[in-house]
């Protein structure tokens, strides 16, 4: 599976990646029922802004992470396909990987650390990606990204 | 999505396969593509009413909870969901309007298409209106009964004639309430003022005046469309017909009318027996002109006329799919900007027809009831003339069709209960006391493509009669009920339960009544309130064992409808939900503090078999309020997981 990708200038900043991002880690994975649910589920993507661009941030799931370097307890690790992941059960909230973050991409539910974990209950695709109404979000290879972005008229 | 997942009915399922080869888009494809969709949207969440805005509330409670001008998800989803009642109620008013001002023109002699139908009908209905009419001339009744019609529009105190046709109880309820209608446009009016920027921010004072908008229509524009198309184009008796798209005729010109007003397309009916324009289709190699219809204009001419019916509103599309469509006419509402693009695949000619209503694409013949049957007969000849171009390769009309019996009314069904010399209501409120029948519940509203085609309706029709439930159905649920053959008699014998078969029996009806197309409604809320007056079933609409569903919703014109049923006191269940489940407030207010307030709550159920059970349970409940004895046919109950 590839990586996401955003390409800003389609972004509109309608925070649908957050919504449903935040209904697949759910329960119910249904947003008339998610709202209601006792604990409520927490998007792990934000839309931000710079001056008046709008952009969805999330974990980019770097090569050399510092959140991986950071964790003492061991809890961020990086998977066999290189992704960043994080697991709970070893989490202490000691908040180091937020502090070392340089994009702010991780954020906090209670005492745990909390982050992308690319959609585990989905197959092979992300609901971010899926709940894009432009399409400014893109999965594939860095090359088949810039080669999206080539073909596009800009 | 397969195509058994998107409809029901085996000729919308043929003709999708079809489309798909063909690479036609439809509303499915459309809704695929659209999905996810806003979530921001479907929870009620965003405003757009004023540029500090466009605000939206996050439903998870991490991000903003307030617009940039303070209003809360409470705030915003009364706001919006009182607009749609005012888009409704505007919709059906307006529609009110035009057949009003038709009877106006036809009594002043402006228009020599139309006639009055039926005179008892203007009679009483001047009568009512405090119009006197002995020794008047029809025509002057007529033209006073047309003003005062008109005056209800922009009547800016007092209260709405019809509004008096209710129980006494509900009436005094009403005006305890401040939601009795004063003037149909003057409500609609007060929720444009109300929801704009910084007016009105309490949720409840927002859908109290939502309610007396709806009213005014309920008892009021929609009504009116009712009682003055009756006057104009007749009152509708039971009338067999047939149903689908197996209707359309390989050999014959086919016009299909599509839209809501009957005040074209009961002319158009007239135009396609015109004995020149017959001759012309056979010169132009065709047996005849067939003439059906789509949506409510459909049930209109049907009721009246018996003309066929090609389909609901999720078939427009695939009725030019046939190929074998020479010509749409189409006037207002709940026609899709997508059939220019449909019919561009294909020789069909779409006409426009009202001056509200222009398509790109599509070839725009103004309507004028000045001149209605000239230009009714312009439209039937363009359809004559572009029945050679049909390409023959291109033709797959389906073999479904249904037969059916239309044309119930509050004055004709329930009426025929009691036979034909003791016209009364007597022998239906017997049927529920002695529990032969549990209750009546309504069936109405659209089809969306969020819900499979028809099954909501089906479904929900099925399991209603088979518990006993009389099931009155108008609009597109009706035509859903048809295509499923539960609109003929014998429908009884397989899908009804013991005391309603035994009713259809001896009468000779239908387990399910087709009363109309959606302002047809108002037929409902008239029945309703005589039933309350024959007696011994409570003194209020609120008492009754009845309840309403509209299993597939889209537009508008539903949440008015549904909100002035809850507003007479009718429990009534909706898939989907109304566009307010991101504020607790406004959800907890419809769902169950309404009650307290108007005797009757609204219900979310996607589920159509937990949606008739939960109409079930509520007439259940109205029952055992009256006292009454138990349903003389219980079956085992259902246990809904």
């Amino acid at each position: 599976m590839g990586k996401i990708f955003c390409d800003i200038k389609k972004c509109l900043g309608c925070k649908s990646c957050e919504i449903a991002c935040a209904v697949e880690h759910s329960e119910s994975k249904n947003t008339f029922q998610a709202i209601r649910e006792e604990k409520k589920p927490r998007q792990r993507v934000v839309v931000r802004s710079t001056s008046k661009e709008p952009f969805p941030l999330r974990c980019h799931h770097c090569e050399e992470a510092p959140c991986v370097q950071a964790c003492m307890s061991g809890a961020m690790y990086k998977d066999e396909q290189g992704f960043t992941k994080h697991d709970e059960d070893k989490c202490v909230g000691c908040w180091m990987c937020i502090m070392v973050c340089p994009f702010g991409a991780i954020s906090r539910q209670e005492s745990l650390a909390l982050k992308c974990d690319l959609c585990p209950d989905k197959e092979d695709s992300f609901a971010c990606v899926e709940g894009c109404p432009t399409k400014a979000l893109f999965v594939g290879t860095w090359e088949e990204f810039k080669k999206k972005l080539g073909q596009e008229k800009r | 999505m397969k195509k058994e997942d998107k409809s029901i009915d085996k000729a919308s399922q043929e003709l999708l396969e079809i489309a798909e080869k063909e690479g036609i888009d439809t509303a499915w494809d459309r809704y695929e593509a659209m999905v996810p969709q806003c979530g921001f949207g479907e929870l009620g969440l965003c405003c757009r009413n004023c540029l500090l805005g466009p605000c939206r509330i996050d439903p998870f409670e991490e991000g903003p909870q307030k617009g940039v001008c303070g209003a809360t998800p409470e705030i915003i989803g009364a706001r919006n969901l009182t607009r749609m009642i005012a888009a409704g109620a505007a919709a059906h008013s307006d529609h009110g309007r035009d057949i009003a001002h038709t009877l106006l023109m036809t009594a002043q002699g402006k228009t020599k298409s139309y006639g009055v139908k039926d005179e008892q009908k203007l009679l009483s209905l001047a009568d009512e209106l405090g119009i006197k009419t002995d020794g008047r001339d029809k025509k002057e009744i007529a033209i006073e009964v047309a003003e005062k019609v008109f005056s209800e529009f922009g009547q800016q105190h007092g209260e709405l004639q019809f509004s008096h046709r209710a129980p006494e109880k509900r009436q005094a309820l009403w005006r305890k309430l401040g939601i009795m209608p004063r003037g149909i446009d003057r409500e609609i009016v007060e929720v444009m003022h109300r929801t704009t920027m910084g007016v009105d921010n309490d949720c409840e004072n927002l859908i109290t005046h939502g309610m007396r908008t709806a009213l005014g229509d309920g008892w009021g524009g929609s009504m009116i469309a009712t009682e003055l198309s009756d006057v104009l184009f007749g009152t509708p008796r039971p009338i067999r017909a047939k149903v689908n798209l197996g209707v359309l005729k390989q050999d014959e010109v086919n016009l299909v009318v599509h839209g809501h007003e009957p005040t074209l397309s009961d002319v158009i009916v007239t135009a396609s027996q015109d004995k020149e324009l017959i001759e012309l289709a056979k010169k132009n190699g065709a047996k005849g002109i067939n003439l059906a219809g789509i949506c409510c204009t459909a049930n209109e001419i049907l009721m009246r006329h018996g003309i066929p019916i090609a389909g609901n509103f999720l078939q427009q599309e695939l009725a030019i799919t046939t190929g074998a469509v020479d010509l749409m006419l189409v006037d207002v509402q709940c026609i899709m900007p997508a059939l220019s693009s449909v019919a561009k695949c294909f020789h069909t000619k779409i006409v426009s027809t009202s001056p509200k209503a222009k398509f790109p694409g599509a070839e725009h013949v103004e309507f004028k009831e000045e001149e209605a049957l000239p230009i009714a007969k312009k439209i039937v000849r363009m359809a004559v003339e572009n029945f050679k171009n049909r390409v023959k390769e291109k033709v797959n009309i389906p073999n479904e069709k249904m037969d059916l019996v239309a044309g119930f009314t509050a004055e004709t069904v329930f009426k025929f209960l009691g036979g034909k010399y003791r016209a009364t209501y007597r022998p239906l409120n017997d049927a529920i006391i002695s529990g032969r029948l549990r209750g009546v519940a309504g069936i109405v509203g659209c089809n969306n493509p969020k819900i499979k085609q028809d099954w909501g309706h089906v479904e929900m029709a099925k399991e209603l009669i088979k518990n006993d439930v009389l099931v009155v159905v108008t609009g597109c649920s009706a035509i859903a009920s048809a295509k499923a053959g539960l609109l003929k008699p014998e429908a009884a014998f397989q899908y009804a339960g013991k005391g309603l078969q035994e009713i259809c029996e001896t009468v000779g009806l239908p387990p399910v009544l087709h009363v109309g197309s959606c302002v047809d409604n108002s037929r409902i809320l008239i029945t309703l309130s005589n039933v309350v007056a024959e007696g011994g079933l409570g003194d209020d609409i609120s008492d009754l064992p009845v309840a309403g569903a509209a299993p597939e919703w889209m537009s508008e014109k539903a949440v008015s409808i549904a909100f002035y049923f809850v507003s007479s006191g009718v429990f009534t269940v909706l898939a989907p939900p109304f566009p307010i489940l991101g504020s607790k407030e406004v959800t907890e207010l419809l769902t169950r503090k309404l009650e307290g307030i108007v005797g009757a709550n609204f219900a979310f159920e996607s589920d159509p078999i937990k949606a008739a059970h939960l109409m079930i349970d509520h007439i259940n409940k109205k029952r055992e309020a009256l006292k009454l004895k138990p349903v003389m046919y219980e079956r085992e109950k259902m246990v809904v997981k």
